[in-house]
C-alpha cells in the first residue's frame, strides 16, 4: 500500500488511522453517542472542519441522520458503544438494510477483556448474534497493523454494495476501559 | 391515586391528514423533497400523488425527523420537509435538541397530532390529553414552533417556511382517521427513485 508506505502505519494511534481513513473515503458527517475510549477520536473529528460532527441523543437518531445523509448524497459513519449498538436492531432491521443504506458503524467494544460492570459484559454478548442474525459485515478490530487496511476496505465494501457495516474496536486495540481491582 | 387527565383547551380546529398532505405537496414547486413517517403520514403522502422527491419510511418508528436532518445537511439548498405522527415523534423526543442544536435553515417538521396510535388501533398515547407537543419543541429549542390553527394558517406556515429560514416546527391536530391509501412497499425501490429525485444518482 503506498499510502502506508508514506506515512508508517506503526507510528499512528488507532484513532489517527480511523480519522485519516475516514477523511480519505470522503465520512464528512459523524453523528455519535460518546464512549470513553472514543474521546480523543471524537475531540479530533470536532478539531477538523472536514467533518460535521455532533452527539445526538440516541444511537437511532444518527443511524437515521447519516441515513438521510447517504440518500443526499453525503456519506456518514456512527460512532458508538456497545451498548449503543444494542439499541439497533430496528433501526437496521427497518432502514439500513431493506434500503440497502451503506451504515458504516464503528463501536467501541466494552464488556469483554476486563469489564467490571456486569450488565456491560452482558450486552456484549448481544452484539455478535445480533449482527450474524442479519448477516451484517462485521469485522473486530484488533491490531494496529491491520486497522486501516480493514476499515479503508470495509467502507469501500460497504458503499460498492450498499450494505451496513460494524466495525467493532476490541480493547486489544485501543486499551479500552481500564479499572483497578 | 390516578386522576383522568383533563385534557387542554385548544383554539386549533381538528383537521384531517390527507388534506392538510395534499395542501402541502400543491405548494412544493422547487422540488422539495418530503419525507413521510411509519405507517399513516407516508400512506397520505403517496396517496397525494407519488413525486420523485418523496421517501416513505416502511419501519424505523420515530425516524422520520433524523432522516430529514441528514438530508438537510447533505443538501442545504433544498428544503427538506418531515411528516411525522404525534406518538412517533414521542419515541424519538431527543431529535429535537439535536435538530434544535444544528439549526438547519432548510427543514421544517409537521407533526399530525391525533392523541394516538391511529393504525395500531387508536390507542391514545401517553401525551395524549397532557402533553403539548409545540411546548415541548419550544423547549428543545426550536424557537419557531407553533401550531396551525386551520388549514388557511397551515399553507401561511408552509409559506413561510419555504421563504424564512428554519428549522421550523408546525404541529396539527387532526381527526382519528386511517391513511388515505397504501404505500408501495418496496424499499430499494423508494430509496433509488427519491435519489434519482434528489440529484443524487442518474437514471441508467
Ligand atoms: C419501535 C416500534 N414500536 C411499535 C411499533 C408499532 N407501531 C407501528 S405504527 C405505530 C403507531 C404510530 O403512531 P403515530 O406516529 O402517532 O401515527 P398514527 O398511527 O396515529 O397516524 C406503532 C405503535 C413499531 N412499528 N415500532
Amino acid at each position: 500500500m503506498a499510502e502506508a508506505a508514506a506515512e508508517p502505519t506503526s507510528s499512528r494511534a488507532w484513532h489517527e488511522i480511523v480519522l485519516q481513513t475516514l477523511k480519505k473515503n470522503d465520512i464528512r458527517l459523524v453523528p455519535y453517542v460518546p464512549d470513553r475510549v472514543l474521546t480523543t477520536l471524537i475531540k479530533n473529528i470536532h478539531a477538523d472542519p472536514f467533518f460535521t460532527t455532533f452527539p445526538t441523543a440516541r444511537e437511532e437518531e444518527a443511524v437515521g441522520i447519516v441515513s438521510g445523509a447517504w440518500m443526499g448524497g453525503m456519506r456518514g459513519a456512527v460512532l458508538m458503544q456497545t451498548s449503543g449498538f444494542a439499541t439497533l436492531p430496528n433501526a437496521l432491521a427497518s432502514l439500513a438494510l431493506p434500503y440497502q443504506i451503506p451504515l458504516i458503524m464503528f463501536v467501541s467494544e466494552r464488556g469483554t477483556l476486563g469489564e467490571f460492570n456486569y450488565g456491560q459484559s452482558l450486552v456484549c454478548r448481544t452484539m455478535r448474534p445480533v449482527l450474524d442474525s442479519l448477516a451484517m459485515e462485521h469485522h473486530t478490530m484488533t491490531r494496529l497493523d491491520e486497522l486501516e487496511f480493514t476499515v479503508d476496505r470495509s467502507i469501500k465494501q460497504a458503499i460498492a454494495t450498499q450494505a451496513p457495516v460494524a466495525l467493532i474496536l476490541s480493547p486489544l486495540l485501543t486499551g479500552g476501559k481500564v479499572f483497578t481491582a | 391515586m390516578n386522576h383522568a387527565p383533563t385534557a387542554p383547551t385548544r383554539n386549533t380546529k381538528v383537521m384531517d391528514r390527507f388534506d392538510l398532505t395534499k395542501r402541502l405537496v400543491a405548494r412544493l414547486k422547487n422540488e422539495e423533497a418530503v419525507i413521510g413517517g411509519i405507517g399513516n403520514t407516508n400512506f397520505d403522502l403517496w396517496t397525494a400523488g407519488h413525486r420523485p422527491q418523496n421517501f416513505y419510511m416502511l419501519g424505523s418508528m420515530g425516524l422520520a425527523f433524523p432522516i430529514a436532518l441528514g438530508a438537510a445537511l447533505a443538501q442545504p439548498s433544498r428544503h427538506i420537509f418531515a411528516l411525522e405522527g404525534d406518538g412517533s415523534l414521542l419515541m424519538q423526543l431527543g431529535c429535537l435538541a439535536t435538530i434544535a442544536s444544528l439549526a438547519p435553515k432548510n427543514l421544517t417538521m409537521i407533526v399530525m397530532d391525533n392523541g394516538i396510535y391511529q393504525i395500531t388501533g387508536a390507542q391514545p398515547t401517553p401525551a395524549a390529553t397532557v402533553s403539548d407537543i409545540v411546548a415541548i419543541a419550544t423547549g428543545a429549542g426550536l424557537t419557531q414552533s407553533t401550531w396551525a390553527a386551520d388549514e388557511d394558517d397551515f399553507e401561511r406556515l408552509i409559506d413561510n417556511a419555504l421563504t424564512n429560514d428554519g428549522p421550523n416546527f408546525i404541529a396539527v391536530r387532526i381527526d382519528d382517521k386511517p391513511g388515505a391509501g397504501t404505500t408501495d412497499r418496496d424499499p430499494v425501490q423508494i430509496r433509488q427513485r427519491f435519489m434519482l429525485g434528489l440529484g443524487v444518482r442518474k437514471q441508467i
